[in-house]
């Protein structure tokens, strides 16, 4: 209660903020120990850029997600929506309607982009306007896209057909700038310009405050359904940018394309410390918790001691413990 | 006169007509109508089953006029179930059915067959699986295909160190492994690792990036499945690496068996586990009651090795498989 201590306290509270948002680089470090332990190669440099490169899909689709999660809200449809969105990006460059390769391609990242923001503006529209719980709107949408794409490819799988297109396309996916591949390009800057909203615009704190206390945040004149909407909007340009990078590399989708990328999405943002109940967004800590995921499953392959059948508990308990770690850093301080 | 002549032609042209196909067919084309049970296209195997299914169904009714053939699709145990019963209130002769879970299914099957209909099971058996529950009873081979496999990497590079691709935890994964080392035994050929790859291209893609991470020489790969053979070659390519001889996936997908007409050095061969086998059933279904041949019975298709000779007979253009 006394103020003199206030000015003593206050370096202390932002500490303790620093050390929660730095967990998840922790267990990010300690896992990586534990790579190097397992397999000598873990820690080329060669095998980090691999496994790095691969979260780039997760890590930018929980991206959004943590906007919706921060928000209060919940988007199960995501895995579908990759599949829908990549599905119709592929169908609309092989109708041929433009001819010159490169302004196809172009079209055809616009044509994505645009279909990603529709998908995610009926999710936020379904929640707020038609007020049904996120869990059960969303639910339906999944079952929606991924139905659509299944009919889409009668069950099969969509294929790039213009080989020119395809060679244009794929050094998205293979690419590399300065020896940086350009898919962790793209999670960094797109974590970058997340980040940049989240915190320093109007917009971001508004997000906060309706996943905060979406009571007041309505009486403070804050448009709670449109920053929701907003929010999935977010979330579809995000599932977007992820299909521009998912297409070049296989050139194809299948019906199972993205099959529970969602619950992954949603793990990578809890791991790096989002709240699922909302009111707090840590954009690095979701890009540090996909790298955990996905690092996590490349050292159980890696590794000798592990046999096939247990990878799945293994994966889990590791989550788990990371999850522990964090915790127990954050009531230290 | 004329005009009478005129009317006696018509009387005995239309009469002509409308007896004529039933006089001269009555015989032969009888009434038969066959219900075609399959799981709904979820992936590219079972669409391969209902591109099929809808193929032989037209060619089967063009060539018998006398013949219905209805095919429904299903997506889950439970629907299908319902499918089952619906056909079988249609008033069907025979069914044919490729269970999504045949141990679900069990009763639904038995209730047809306890009609007296002649029932076709297809490629998943039930506990049980014998005259009791089916009269017909055609699939692929499992532990073939993993046989075959195994048995033409003995043969073209007896000293290979090859890792494996496996799908997902189920009987039918583990008869395909056991196929594999059975197919092996008694050559140099060793196998470096075993992981799952969930028969999924983007999981592969993973699987095998990690693979060639952890060991610096690989001479094949065997991924038992065509869908998650695109997910290797690319992390192949990927990698540049040019110490993988080949790759041998399995189903036979009209993408690696273009591959292998091509003439591929990557993909130089392919095991059959075909989706057409929906079609053998209903073809001999057909026959049963056409041309009374006997049909009851088990008919187990071989996992036929593809090769560039044979691959013609293999290729379907337009399935989605």
């Amino acid at each position: 209660m006394t103020t003199a201590s206030t000015e003593t306290a206050k370096p202390k509270t932002s500490r303790d903020w620093d050390l929660r948002a730095v967990a998840p680089f922790v267990a990010l470090a300690l896992l990586l120990v534990l790579g190097a332990i397992a397999n000598e190669n873990f820690i080329s440099v060669t095998n980090l850029t691999n496994v790095i490169t691969r979260s780039a899909f997760i890590a930018i689709i929980a991206l959004g997600a943590t906007y919706v999660i921060s928000s209060g809200g919940l988007d199960l449809s995501v895995g579908s929506m990759v599949a829908f969105v990549a599905s119709l990006m592929i169908l609309f460059m092989n109708s041929g309607v433009i001819s010159d390769p490169m302004l196809m391609l172009v079209t055809g990242m616009l044509v994505a982009l645009a279909i990603g923001a529709a998908c995610g503006l009926l999710n936020g529209l379904i929640t707020t306007v038609g007020k049904i719980e996120p869990f059960i709107a969303t639910l339906g949408t999944m079952g929606i896209y991924r139905g659509l794409t299944t009919w889409l490819s009668q069950g099969g799988a969509i294929t790039l057909r213009d080989r020119e297109l395809q060679q244009l396309y794929r050094p998205v996916y293979f690419g590399e700038v300065f020896g940086v591949p350009v898919p962790i390009i793209v999670i960094f800057v797109t974590a970058a310009i997340a980040a940049f909203v989240l915190y320093r615009t109007r917009y971001g704190r508004h997000l906060i405050a309706v996943g905060s206390n979406e009571d007041v945040a309505r009486y403070s004149g804050i448009s709670v359904n449109r920053v929701r909407t907003i929010a999935y909007v977010v979330q579809g340009l995000c599932v977007a940018v992820a299909v521009l990078l998912y297409v070049p590399r296989l050139g194809s989708t299948s019906a199972t394309t993205g099959i529970l990328w969602e619950l992954q999405a949603i793990t990578a943002v809890v791991v790096g410390g989002t709240a699922l109940r909302g009111g707090v967004g840590r954009i690095w800590g979701t890009v540090c918790g996909a790298f955990i995921l996905e690092i996590v499953g490349n050292i159980m392959l890696l590794s000798n001691f592990v046999s096939e059948y247990l990878i799945g508990a293994i994966q889990g308990a590791i989550i788990i413990i990371a999850m522990l770690v964090q915790r127990s850093l954050s009531r230290r301080s | 006169m004329r005009r009478r002549t005129f009317g006696l032609v018509t009387a005995a042209l239309a009469a002509s007509v409308a007896i004529g196909p039933g006089m001269g067919w009555a015989q032969e084309e009888k009434k038969v109508t066959i219900g075609v049970s399959i799981p709904a296209a979820d992936h590219g195997w079972t669409a391969g089953v209902v591109y099929h299914a809808e193929r032989v169904a037209k060619l089967l009714m063009e060539e018998h006029p006398g013949l219905n053939v209805i095919v429904k699709t299903s997506a889950d145990p439970a629907s299908q179930a319902n499918a089952v019963q619906d056909l079988a209130v249609q008033g069907i002769d025979a069914l044919v059915i490729l269970p999504t879970d045949p141990d679900q299914l069990v009763s639904a099957i038995q209730q047809v067959k306890d009609d007296g209909k002649f029932v076709a099971l297809v490629d998943r058996a039930p506990s049980v699986n014998d005259s009791s529950i089916r009269d017909l009873y055609v699939a692929g081979n499992n532990p073939a295909l993993g046989e075959v496999a195994g048995k033409y990497i003995a043969a073209t590079t007896p000293d290979a160190e090859v890792v494996v691709i496996r799908g997902l935890p189920i009987p039918i994964d583990q008869q395909r492994q056991d196929g594999f080392d059975k197919g092996i035994e008694g050559s140099n050929v060793k196998v470096l690792d075993r992981q799952y790859g969930n028969w999924n291209r983007d999981d592969a893609f993973r699987v095998m990036q990690d693979y060639l991470t952890k060991y610096p020489k690989i001479d094949v790969v065997w991924a038992q499945d065509d869908d998650m053979l695109v997910g290797v070659l690319e992390a192949i390519e990927q990698a540049g690496r040019s110490d993988i001889q080949y790759v041998v996936g399995g189903a036979g997908s009209k993408d690696m068996v273009k591959r292998v007409i091509d003439g591929d050095k990557l993909v130089p061969v392919d095991v059959l586990y075909p989706p057409a086998m929906i079609a053998t059933a209903m073809q001999l279904t057909a026959d049963g009651f056409y041309d009374q041949v006997p049909v009851s019975g088990e008919y187990i298709l071989d996992a036929t090795l593809v090769t560039k000779d044979n691959a013609e007979q293999f290729y379907f253009p337009d399935s989605p498989f």
